[in-house]
């Protein structure tokens, strides 16, 4: 008898293993809602590999250049990923830019705060304005497009006419002053591995000024944060509980509710972690270029949103990666940058962008019809 | 000590001016598959609701292993035990098996504040469970979109198992599948309630209650019509009872007076 049921048994899992299809790596890698920007970020360096490869473009001075450009767009449109995983968008970021720059140079320059304190103050706005259009869009059940819509206008509007207000003017310098000996400014103002770039100087391996010092300096700390932001929303998404619920609140919120997932919880966090990534990309702008400007960030927030697609992430919100965001933002990062070193018009970047957008769209309807289409 | 598991005495509900359900009674053993069917408007979704915890019974009571037991919010029901597994399944079509298995308990390991998903536990127990009821996942990551609907439907029932249900409340498992899926569903059914959960199948399905249920409570305008045992009613007198028999009585007499008519001309 007991034989017998053995036997039985071992059959069964022999049929399992016929059941068990070999799914081929590629098959695997389709899947991956990462791998269109992935594949796209190859086919842009081979063509500017060889359009523009004789040209300096990727030269150490060049390649920092347009990685510098890429992890600034990366950093906001990670937190653009995560949000529109979690099922809403914030248009809001461009205008959070220019008001937390304010915010870190009114109190700075004008009421005498030390930079730090004002890096703080710009950071706790942030949070106010993500925690209010969390709990707008949460409590009203109005469509995040047009919360944030709203806050773009009012931020932006705020921006301008305080500054104006305090300042007589539209800009704030004078900020680079006050970043040496700041204990929370270096921050967002250091470059990182000098010692790297002295040293490849020194072999003559990388470009030098005429005075011996090496052209590229330094890793720029946009690239630095870009990177941990990166590892950190990656983990955050596929490693734990908070990421499961982010992926749930986005993929079915009534579904997700019945289960006990805390949607509303969640969708804030999310909204107030867009704010807190566009203080962080405004407090680079800010401290590199050492002063505040009202109208900047201007469209930073749908260049974020369309990294974030071109990375795989659906509109309808419950698939994506922070991985394929920051992929998207390499690549408009690197186009951006790479036109100049090409025969091509700057002007055309735009029509590249709106059409790589339109292909990632396609392509990302394509996918989820696969995943989801019952066997 | 009563024989019973759980029972809903008496159970009303209105909105408004509207009686959405009034004097509805059900009592289930362990091991207890109680159909309870009505036509579309007859009060199943309230009823749903009010056993899940999402609404407030307004009069009546209901009594879990002998205590009276009031549901603040559908939390409540679950920790005591009651499982709803709702007509949309709460999966996410998107997500993996695994992720789907676990949403919103997801099990943890690691040191406070930075705990982490555990994944490889997670693809374990949730391809283990699947496998008992022989829906062999190849692997638990794969997106739950690529199951059929009885498979799903399964899913959402084991799910509703593993974390501690004792009485299941299935809303209209059944509809949106042909027969063979349908099959696969009620046996896990009657599984699940061999094992001893008490199972409240609702459905307007008679063809699919009568075969796997021991009891049926017909539901019609937000009052009960009666509980029934298997033995004591047929199939036939228990769809004439849910779609309100004198209605399609009157049916029949109608068009019999109209085929009368026809023929005289």
């Amino acid at each position: 008898m007991s034989l017998k049921s053995k036997s039985i048994s071992s059959k069964s899992s022999l049929n399992e293993d016929e059941r068990l299809k070999k799914i081929s790596p590629l098959r695997v890698l389709l899947n991956r809602p990462e791998l269109g920007a992935l594949g796209g970020s190859i086919l842009v360096f081979i063509f500017f590999g060889i359009v523009a490869g004789d040209t300096g473009m990727f030269s150490a001075y060049g390649m920092l250049n347009f990685l510098d450009v890429s992890a600034n767009l990366g950093i906001i449109a990670i937190a653009a990923a995560m949000l529109m995983i979690g099922g809403e968008f914030d248009l809001s970021i461009g205008s959070m830019i220019g008001f937390a720059g304010i915010c870190i140079a009114i109190p700075a320059i004008y009421w005498g705060w030390p930079l730090w304190m004002s890096i703080v103050f710009a950071f706790a706005m942030a949070v106010l304005v993500g925690y209010f259009n969390g709990i707008m869009v949460v409590k009203t059940g109005l469509p995040s497009f047009i919360v944030t819509l709203a806050m773009l206008f009012i931020l932006r509007g705020l921006t301008l006419a305080i500054t104006r207000l305090i300042t007589g003017r539209t800009q704030v310098p004078g900020l680079r002053v006050l970043i040496e000996d700041d204990p929370l400014a270096w921050l967002f103002a250091t470059d990182t591995f000098k010692w790297l770039f002295t040293w490849l100087g020194s072999l003559k391996l990388i470009e030098l000024r005429t005075d011996g010092t090496p052209l590229a300096t330094g890793i720029p700390p946009s690239v630095i944060w870009f990177i941990a932001l990166t590892l950190f929303a990656t983990w955050i998404l596929m490693k734990t509980r908070y990421g499961n619920w982010i992926f749930a609140s986005g993929g079915d919120k009534v579904g997700a509710t019945n289960v006990g997932v805390p949607v509303g919880r969640v969708k804030i966090s999310l909204f107030i972690g867009t704010a807190v990534a566009s203080t962080i990309f405004a407090c680079i702008q800010v401290l590199d270029a050492g002063s505040a400007d009202t109208m900047r960030g201007t469209l930073k927030e749908l260049e974020a949103i369309a990294a974030a697609v071109v990375g795989g992430c659906l509109l309808t919100g419950g698939y994506g990666s922070a991985i394929g965001a920051a992929f998207g933002a390499i690549i408009f990062g690197t186009v951006s940058m790479g036109i100049f070193y090409t025969d091509v018009d700057t002007d055309w970047f735009k029509v590249f962008l709106g059409a790589m957008m339109l292909i990632a769209v396609v392509f990302n309807n394509y996918i989820r019809k696969k995943v989801t289409e019952s066997k | 000590m009563s024989d019973y598991l759980v029972q809903f005495n008496n159970i009303s509900k209105f909105f408004g001016k509207v009686i959405a359900l009034k004097d509805v009674t059900m009592r289930l053993k362990k091991g207890e598959i109680m159909c309870l069917l009505g036509d579309n408007g007859a009060g199943k979704s309230t009823l749903i609701k009010t056993l899940a915890g999402v609404h407030k019974p307004d009069e009546g009571e209901i009594i879990f292993e002998d205590n009276k037991i009031v549901f603040d919010s559908p939390k409540d029901a679950l920790d005591i035990g009651i499982g709803t597994v709702y007509q949309d399944l709460a999966l996410v079509p998107l997500m993996s098996v695994t992720r789907n298995f676990f949403m919103g308990r997801e099990p943890q390991k690691g040191i406070p504040f930075l705990k982490t998903f555990d994944v490889e536990t997670a693809n374990k127990i949730a391809a283990d469970r699947m496998g008992q009821i022989g829906i062999d996942v190849r692997d638990p990551s794969q997106a739950v979109g690529t199951m059929s609907g009885g498979e799903r439907q399964c899913l959402a029932i084991s799910r509703a198992i593993y974390f501690g249900a004792k009485v299941l409340v299935l809303d209209e498992p059944t509809s949106a599948l042909g027969v063979h899926q349908a099959s696969m569903v009620l046996k896990y059914i009657v599984k699940a309630a061999s094992e001893g959960l008490a199972v409240i199948l609702i459905t307007h399905n008679v063809h699919h209650a009568y075969p796997v249920g021991n009891s049926f409570t017909v539901l019609n305008r937000g009052k009960s019509m009666g509980t029934f045992q298997k033995k004591d009613i047929s199939r036939e007198k228990l769809l004439s009872m849910m779609a309100g028999g004198e209605e399609l009585d009157k049916l029949e007499v109608e068009l019999q007076e109209m085929d009368r008519i026809h023929n005289k001309n």
